[in-house]
C-alpha cells in the first residue's frame, strides 16, 4: 500500500477524508469533466504512482473511487476525469472551481513504470473515458523520456465529441518526439478526416509487432476484443496489462466488496497483467 | 486458577462494572444477546449461543465514522473519537474469540482500522468453556477446543462454581480487580480436569464432528469456483442477510451518508455480499445472480480467506447460520456437497 | 409421505409437470430446504414431516418463469398464499400442478430448545402421517419429550382450518390444530396505553439486525425492487442508524402488505431474533374485519379488497383514526 507522505492533512483513520479545493473543471465531452484539485494550501493533495486512485467524497451522497488522471510528475494538482453515470458523479459535475471537495488515497497498485515497464517500448490503447488512468502513464513516461523505448498511442471513441484530453493530445503528444498517436471514431462524423473504426480493428490494421508492452484500458467489451486481437499479433499474456473496475467502498481491501477469488481489486489492483487476470474468476 | 461461586457472579459483575463497561449475554424479549450490564439486566450465562455474535462490540453493527460540516466555501471533517474506556466481554464462547482472530488479520492488516483496533486494544476477553456443546456446533472441526477457552482469562462453569485463569496481562489485571472475590483453587482441580474431559467426549459425539474440508483452500479455487453445484446449492436462498449478520467473521460493510440537518454523518453498517445490491454500480453489477451471490459468500469463507492469510478458514463452526437460515441452508450443507465428490453434472446431494 | 412421492413420480413420468417444488430432507432431525426436484433420482430426498413449516407460495413467482409446469405441494395455510399471489398475477395458474397436502400443524425447532432441550440428535413423532401427540427427542444429553403441541409454530395454534383453497388434488389428513384466539394478543396490545405499547414494541423492535428475513420470505413482498434497497432513499437499508429505522422498516413493510397480508406467519418463524412481527400485520386484518367486514386475503381470487375498493358504505377515514 503506498502511504502518504507528504505530511499535510494528517487523519486519523486511512477512512477518513482529506479536504481539498477544486481549483479548474474543464468540459471535456458533453458528460466528461476533468477536475483539478488541490490541497487547502496549494499543491498536490499526496504523492501518488499513475494507475492509483482516489475517493472523492460528496457528503450527503456518497462516495466513489476514480482514477487519479494526472501524472505524478506535476507536483501542483491532482486531475480527475469524470464521466456522468450516477447520482455522485452527476452532483461532482454541478461543482466548480472554488468549491470545497473531500479526498481521501491514493489506494491501489500502479503501472510498473518503474519496474517491468522500464526500458520498454510502450502501446497505449484506450476506449472513451479509459483514457483517464493512461493519461497519468503516459505524461510521466514523456517527462521521463529517456527511461522509456518509443512510445504509441491508439485512442478510440465513440465521436469525435467524445475523445477526452483532445487539446493535450493535439498539443503535446503528437507534438512529443518518438511519439505516435492514433486516433479513431466509432462512426463516420462531419468535420472528421481521421480514421474511422472500432479500435480493436484500427488495432489490427496498424499491426504492431510483439515488441512492446501493451497498457489497455477502455469498456470491458473494447478490452475484450483488443486481447484477442494483441494474442494474435504475437503479444503475450505477461506483456500485457489492463485494470479493473468493481464497486469499492473503502479502498483499502476490507470492506469486502470489490473481492474477486483471493484479490482485492481497490487494494492488489485496479492495474492486473493480463495472466494475473486470467487466474481471476471471470466475475468482473 | 481461581473459582468463584456462581452466586457471587452478581457481585464480581458489579465489581468490575465499577471501573469498566461490562458487556455479557443478557436475555432481551426472549432473545440472548451480548449487551451492556446493569443492575436489573437478565444476565444469561447459560444459553450457549447468542444470537448475534459479540463481534458488534468491536465492529458495531453501525458506527459513525466522521460527520463532515459545510459552512460558506469550506467544509470540515470531524472524525469521531476512538474507544478510550475500558471494557470487559465477558462469557464470549471459544468460536467466537477465534472469530475476533479471524477479523484482526482483516482490520489489523495495514492500513489499519483504527476504529476495530482501538476497540480490541480497550477490550478484555473473558471466554468461557462450553459445558453443554450443541448439535449446530462444529468448531472442533477449525481446530478450537471448547474445552479450553483461549482469550485474556478463561473461565470454566462447573457445578455450582466458575473456574477462572488469567492467560494475558490484560487478564491478569481483571483478575487483580476481581482478586476479593475470588478463591485460590490450590492443587485441586480434579473437577475441573473432569469437565474438560466430558466436554472433550461430548464434542466427538457431535453430528458434524467428523465434517472433512479436504479440497477447500486455495489449490482448487477455480474448480470449486465453477462447480455445477452451486446451481443446486443457492437455489432456496432467500438472499436475506441472516447468515451474515449472525456469524461472527463476516466482515463486509457499507458506508453511507445520514444528513442530520445539521451535518451529514458518514458512518459504516454491515453489509451482506448476499444482498442484490452489494456489487452494483452506476454502469452495472458484476455479480447479477444470487447463485453468484450465494457462491461468493462460501467461496470467501473457505476458498479466498484461506487464500490470503496462511490457510486459515474464515469459519469457526458455531453452527448460529446453521440455526439461524430461515431455509436451512448452512455452511456445512455446503462443505458436505462437495466433499461427496465433483460428479460432472452435480451428481452429489446433500445428506 | 410415501403417497406425496409415489403420485409426483406418477405426475413427473406422464410428463405433466417437469418438475416438483417440495422439500429436501435435512441434514439434522429439523432441518429440510425447500427444493425442486428435476429427475426421479432426486426424489430420494424428499421429504414431508412437522419441520416442513416454509411456504412454497414464493418460490411459484419463480417458478412461473420456468417452462412447463410446476407440482407444488401447499399446505392448508399456503393456499392462501398462493391465491393471493394469483389475484395480484404474480403466479401463473395454469404454470402450478396443486397437491394439497395435509398438516397436523408445524414445528418450530426454537419452541423446542426454549423448553431446555439441547444436544438434539433425533426427534420422534414429528413425521407428517403419525398420530402421535408426544415428540421423543434423543439428545446429547439424554432422551426427552415434550408434547407436538407446545412446539408447533405460533400460526398454529392460530390455524385458520384444514381447508385447501386452491389444490388440483389432495393427499393426507389435515387436523385444525386452533386453540388460541388469533386476535387474542392483538387484543392485550390495544388494551396497553400508548406508553406501555410502544415501550412494548421498542424493546421487540430493538433486536432487529435487519436481515431482511421477514421481507425476504414474505409471499406479499414480491416487488422486483424494494423502496428499502434503493440507494436514492435517504436512509439506511441495511443497518439501523438510528432506533427510528427499525420501526420504520417494519412499520412501512405492514402498510405495505396490508390487504394482501394472508398471516401465513412467514415472517415470525424465520425471524432470528423471535420478534413477533405478526402482530402488526395482525393488527391491520382486525381493523380491516372492524371497518370492512370480515375479509381473509388469499380466501378465493374474486372478492376485492376492501383496502383497494369504494362502496359507499365504507367507514369515513375520520372515524377509522378516531378508532385508532
Amino acid at each position: 500500500m503506498h502511504e502518504c507522505n507528504c505530511g499535510k492533512n494528517q487523519t486519523t483513520d486511512v477512512l477518513i477524508p482529506m479536504t481539498g479545493r477544486i481549483t479548474q473543471v474543464r468540459q471535456e465531452t458533453p458528460d466528461v469533466k476533468t477536475f483539478r484539485v488541490e490541497a487547502p494550501q496549494g499543491g498536490e493533495l499526496f504523492d501518488h504512482m499513475p494507475g492509483q486512485c482516489a475517493m472523492i467524497c460528496v457528503p450527503g451522497v456518497s462516495e466513489g473511487m476514480f482514477s487519479i488522471t494526472s501524472s505524478p510528475t506535476n507536483r501542483e494538482y491532482q486531475e480527475f476525469s469524470i464521466k456522468k453515470c450516477g447520482s455522485l458523479t452527476e452532483r461532482l459535475h454541478s461543482m466548480e472551481a472554488g468549491d470545497p471537495i473531500l479526498v481521501r488515497g491514493p489506494y491501489g497498485n500502479h503501472f510498473p513504470v518503474e519496474g517491468e515497464l522500464k526500458g520498454k517500448n510502450l502501446l497505449f490503447i484506450a476506449g472513451g473515458i479509459g483514457l483517464a488512468p493512461l493519461r497519468s502513464v503516459i505524461n510521466y513516461v514523456l517527462d521521463n523520456r529517456e527511461n522509456y523505448g518509443r512510445v504509441d498511442i491508439l485512442y478510440g471513441s465513440r465521436s469525435a465529441d467524445d475523445l477526452v484530453q483532445l487539446k493535450e493530445i493535439r498539443e503535446v503528444w503528437m507534438k512529443a518526439p518518438d511519439v505516435n498517436v492514433y486516433l479513431t471514431i466509432d462512426q463516420e462524423q462531419e468535420g472528421w478526416e481521421g480514421h474511422v473504426g472500432f479500435v480493436p480493428a484500427y488495432l489490427q490494421e496498424i499491426g504492431f509487432g510483439p515488441d512492446r508492452s501493451a497498457l489497455v484500458c477502455g469498456p470491458p467489451v473494447m478490452i475484450k476484443f483488443v486481447l484477442a486481437a494483441l494474442s494474435e499479433m504475437g503479444f503475450s499474456r505477461e506483456q500485457v496489462y489492463t485494470t479493473l473496475e468493481l464497486r469499492m467502498k473503502c479502498g483499502v481491501g476490507k470492506c469486502g466488496r470489490c473481492n474477486i477469488g483471493s484479490k482485492y481489486v481497490c487494494k492488489d489492483g485496479p492495474v492486473f497483467r493480463w495472466d494475473e487476470i486470467e487466474e481471476l474468476p471471470d466475475e468482473y | 486458577m481461581y473459582k468463584i461461586a456462581k452466586e457471587h457472579l452478581p457481585a464480581l459483575f458489579r465489581k468490575i462494572a465499577g471501573s469498566r463497561e461490562l458487556y455479557l449475554p443478557v436475555k432481551t424479549a426472549g432473545q440472548v444477546n451480548f449487551a451492556p450490564w446493569e443492575e436489573t439486566a437478565a444476565a444469561d450465562l447459560e444459553t450457549l449461543k447468542t444470537v448475534k455474535s459479540p463481534k458488534d462490540l468491536f465492529f458495531p453493527q453501525c458506527e459513525t465514522l466522521y460527520t463532515c460540516r459545510q459552512e460558506g466555501g469550506s467544509l470540515s471533517v470531524e472524525p469521531e473519537t476512538l474507544k478510550e474506556q475500558e471494557f470487559v466481554v465477558f462469557g464470549m464462547r471459544s468460536c467466537d474469540a477465534r472469530g475476533l482472530e479471524i477479523l484482526d488479520k482483516v482490520f489489523l492488516t495495514e492500513p489499519h482500522d483504527s476504529f476495530y483496533e482501538a476497540r480490541r486494544k480497550r477490550g478484555t476477553l473473558v471466554v468461557s468453556a462450553c459445558p453443554q456443546p450443541e448439535e449446530t456446533c462444529f468448531c472442533s472441526v477449525f481446530g478450537i477446543d471448547c474445552a479450553e477457552p483461549k482469550g485474556d482469562a478463561a473461565v470454566w462453569p462447573v457445578g455450582e462454581e466458575l473456574y477462572w485463569k488469567p492467560l494475558t496481562s490484560k487478564g491478569e489485571a481483571l483478575t487483580e480487580l476481581v482478586r476479593e472475590l475470588l478463591l485460590e483453587t490450590g492443587d485441586r482441580e480434579e473437577a475441573l480436569e473432569e469437565e474438560k474431559a466430558k466436554i472433550r467426549e461430548i464434542v466427538k459425539q457431535l453430528p458434524y464432528a467428523g465434517l472433512s474440508l479436504e479440497g477447500w483452500g486455495e489449490e482448487r479455487l477455480l474448480e470449486r469456483f465453477h462447480s455445477k453445484k452451486w446451481e443446486e446449492l443457492y437455489r432456496p436462498c432467500l438472499a436475506c442477510g441472516t447468515c451474515t449478520f449472525v456469524c461472527p467473521t463476516c466482515q463486509c460493510y457499507d458506508i453511507k451518508d445520514y444528513d442530520t440537518g445539521q451535518g451529514v454523518k458518514r458512518y459504516r453498517c454491515w453489509d451482506s455480499c448476499m444482498y442484490s445490491d452489494f456489487t452494483m454500480m452506476a454502469h452495472g453489477n458484476n455479480r447479477t445472480s444470487q447463485m453468484q451471490r450465494f457462491r461468493q459468500r462460501f467461496m470467501h469463507k473457505l476458498v479466498y480467506y484461506p487464500a490470503n492469510y496462511d490457510g486459515i478458514y474464515s469459519c469457526v463452526g458455531c453452527g448460529r447460520c446453521v440455526q439461524k437460515c430461515p431455509v436451512s441452508l448452512n455452511i456445512v450443507k455446503v462443505i458436505r456437497a462437495f466433499s461427496q465428490g465433483e460428479a460432472p453434472e452435480g451428481g452429489g446431494k446433500n445428506a | 409421505m410415501q403417497e406425496l412421492i409415489r403420485r409426483g413420480k406418477e405426475l413427473l413420468l406422464e410428463g405433466t409437470v417437469k418438475r416438483i417444488l417440495g422439500w429436501k430432507a435435512g441434514d439434522l432431525p429439523y432441518n429440510p430446504e425447500p427444493a425442486f426436484f428435476e429427475t426421479e433420482e432426486e426424489l430420494k430426498d424428499f421429504i414431508y414431516n412437522g419441520f416442513c413449516g416454509a411456504n412454497l407460495s414464493k418460490y411459484m413467482i419463480e417458478a412461473a418463469r420456468m417452462e412447463g409446469k410446476t407440482l407444488v405441494f401447499l399446505k392448508p395455510c399456503d393456499t392462501y398464499s398462493f391465491n393471493q399471489l394469483l389475484k395480484e398475477h404474480r403466479v401463473e395458474r395454469e404454470k402450478a400442478y396443486i397437491i394439497g397436502v395435509g398438516c397436523r400443524g408445524k414445528l418450530d425447532i426454537e419452541k423446542i430448545r426454549s423448553q431446555g432441550i439441547q444436544g438434539i440428535l433425533g426427534i420422534e413423532g414429528a413425521e407428517g402421517d403419525s398420530e402421535g401427540e408426544i415428540l421423543k427427542i434423543r439428545t446429547l444429553y439424554g432422551d426427552r419429550t415434550c408434547s407436538y403441541s407446545s412446539a408447533m409454530l405460533e400460526r398454529c395454534h392460530v390455524c385458520r382450518g384444514k381447508e385447501h383453497r386452491i389444490y388440483d388434488e389432495k393427499i393426507g389428513e389435515s387436523a385444525d390444530t386452533r386453540d388460541r384466539d388469533r386476535f387474542g394478543e392483538v387484543e392485550k396490545l390495544e388494551a396497553m396505553s400508548p406508553e406501555e405499547r410502544f415501550a412494548f414494541f421498542k424493546e421487540e423492535l430493538g433486536k432487529c439486525i435487519r436481515c431482511n428475513a421477514c421481507r425476504n420470505v414474505c409471499p406479499a413482498c414480491s416487488c422486483r425492487k424494494c423502496v428499502f434497497d434503493g440507494n436514492q432513499f435517504d436512509s439506511a437499508q441495511k443497518a439501523n442508524a438510528d432506533a427510528f429505522e427499525e420501526k420504520m422498516f417494519h412499520i412501512i413493510r405492514a402498510f405495505h402488505v396490508a390487504g394482501r397480508c394472508t398471516d401465513c406467519g412467514e415472517c415470525s418463524r424465520v425471524c432470528p431474533q423471535g420478534i413477533p412481527l405478526h402482530l402488526f400485520n395482525r393488527k391491520f386484518i382486525l381493523d380491516i374485519n372492524r371497518f370492512y367486514g370480515e375479509y381473509q386475503a388469499g380466501e378465493d381470487i374474486e372478492k376485492p379488497c376492501p383496502l383497494t375498493d369504494y362502496a359507499p358504505e365504507d367507514i369515513e377515514p375520520g372515524e377509522a383514526a378516531e378508532r385508532g
